[in-house]
């Protein structure tokens, strides 16, 4: 009898290690990115880096400030295209729970989270880039902005369907059009909820380059025209990489690592938002 | 009766198949509180969301019959139009919880679009949160959020939410089952002190509750109403049988 109890104290604590071993292996590769971008990318980052275009192979110096402003301008398209739709799709999700439409369309929004980028880019490529003969901005605005539709849509639903059905009621009783419930009830009492969605898939394509190879396609010059090829970090990063020259990397390294600090603050402000903005009912 | 604020001619309600309300005839009149009882079940609380028609609300409701608010037809009104001359209080405590208590005071102004001007927003709010007798207590706290009050406090800014759109009725519907005794007590009060301005039609399973605050009840069983008159009659001679078996408590 009491052997057994032994045995059973020393299983239970092996299981316990076991679980926090495995906890502390799943936060080694992060740790392990973030240490190796600091290392090899912090010594390129100054100044002009954030303010200097790209120079030609062979003269030393410049930076990334068309990629930072591509970055910018990509989200922000692809953030007006899809928020609004988005927001709106959830809302009619979490407002009709059940019935064929609402039904097909969750069932888009999950296989559309689960499409690889590259098909989207390849879409919008087809859809826009091809039509008109050139890769532009807008077209890599589009690609990215299917992309943000699944999490922004998902999140929305999510976080309307948890406000208490009595605040409806409560604004119906007053005679206020349904409409208005939705707009001016509803939808402030999940803001922190649809903000901490919006910018989770602002983190998402942040990063993404596959969807932008050919559509927004880079671009080594200053551009601020949606209609003409745009750069980005991601892609400045693949094609330094891709480059032979010692010189590029380090650049490569600096711009992974400004790309990291960014997706990281998205997922940071995220957070505190959803915490800080939470709204008690 | 003197001056009638609603009048409801045989009126039913259905849900799809089910008959919830059966040929119910009910009239109330200017600054009286009718209160509607009965057992879980007997239609009290969809008869109560009859009057504002939030009972459409649910998929597959219908009604026949007739209903009158000041001798308009409720049923040839717009929801909103009619929901706008209907104050309402549900049984959990409701307010927006984006907004302040200010604002939660004059949302049936603002949620509408209605334009008010600073003077008249104040004289509105300090009038209703007096006539909740919520005023001394939140009146340096105006703009805070009204959801860090009490549930009690809550329920009040509730009313005060609904009175200061001047309703012709107020409907409450369990106003207090989500309440503490002392609460229940402060808003029992408010009701009486209320009425001397203010229709109220009260929803209520608490019997005792119906007798202290109530003009005239109803009692609704199954979906029939059984009995109608004034409380102290219905509650010391009722007609009916089932009327006496639930007020003595041997069911419900």
């Amino acid at each position: 009898m009491e052997g057994r109890v032994v045995f059973r104290v020393i299983k239970d604590h092996v299981f316990k290690i076991f679980v926090v071993l495995c906890a502390i292996i799943s936060l080694v590769p992060l740790l392990l990115i973030l240490y190796y971008i600091t290392k090899n990318g912090i010594a390129v980052i100054n100044w002009d880096f954030f303010t200097q275009l790209p120079r030609p192979i062979g003269e030393s110096g410049g930076g990334i400030f068309n990629s930072i402003v591509g970055t910018i301008i990509l989200i922000l398209l692809s953030s007006i295209l899809s928020v609004p739709v988005g927001i709106a799709a959830g809302i009619y999700l979490s407002e009709n729970k059940e019935g064929k439409l609402p039904n097909l369309a969750r069932l888009c929004v999950v296989i559309l989270q689960g499409t690889p980028s590259i098909v989207l880019g390849i879409v919008a490529y087809v859809w826009v880039v091809a039509p008109v003969q050139s890769f532009s901005a807008i077209s890599g605005g589009i690609a990215l902005s299917i992309m943000m539709l699944p999490v922004i849509i998902k999140t929305t639903e999510e976080t309307l369907k948890l406000i208490p059905y009595h605040l409806k009621e409560a604004s119906l009783a007053l005679g206020v059009p349904y409409y208005r419930t939705i707009l001016k009830v509803i939808l402030p009492a999940g803001m922190s909820g649809i903000l901490t969605g919006f910018l989770l898939s602002v983190a998402r394509i942040t990063g993404e380059t596959a969807p932008l190879l050919f559509t927004a396609f880079g671009n080594q010059f200053m551009n601020y025209n949606i209609l003409k090829p745009i750069d980005s970090l991601p892609y400045r990063i693949f094609f330094y990489a891709m480059s032979p020259y010692p010189e590029w990397h380090a650049f490569a390294w600096g711009a992974s690592f400004i790309l990291v600090v960014i997706v990281l603050a998205f997922n940071l402000i995220a957070r505190g938002i959803s915490v800080k903005w939470k709204v008690q009912f | 009766m003197e001056s009638t604020i609603l009048r409801i001619e045989d009126f039913s309600a259905y849900f799809g198949e089910n008959q919830v309300l059966k040929d119910i005839n009910l009239s109330t009149s200017k600054n009286l509180v009718t209160a509607l009882m009965g057992p879980s079940g007997c239609g009290k609380t969809t008869l109560i969301r009859c009057v504002n028609r939030m009972h459409e609300l649910i998929p597959g409701a219908r009604v026949s019959g007739k209903m009158y608010l000041t001798n308009e037809d409720v049923y040839g009104m717009k929801p909103i139009v009619l929901r706008r001359k209907i104050g309402m209080v549900f049984q959990k405590p409701n307010p927006f919880p984006t907004m302040s208590i200010y604002d939660n005071v004059i949302a049936g102004y603002k949620l509408n679009g209605i334009k008010l001007s600073r003077d008249d927003a104040d004289t509105i709010v300090e009038q209703s949160l007096k006539s909740a007798a919520l005023w001394n207590e939140v009146k340096d706290s105006l703009h805070r959020k009204g959801t860090f009050l009490s549930g009690g406090q809550q329920q009040r800014l509730c009313i005060a939410r609904a009175i200061a759109m001047k309703p012709e009725i107020l409907l409450l519907d369990e106003p207090t089952s989500a309440l503490d005794p002392k609460s229940t007590a402060h808003i029992e009060e408010l009701i009486v002190e209320l009425k001397k301005t203010q229709t109220m039609l009260l929803v209520t399973h608490n019997i005792a509750q119906a007798a202290r605050v109530s003009d005239y009840t109803a009692f609704l069983y199954l979906g029939e109403l059984i009995e109608f008159g004034p409380t102290e009659k219905l509650f010391t001679v009722p007609k009916d049988k089932r009327t006496e078996e639930y007020l003595t408590g041997k069911f419900g």
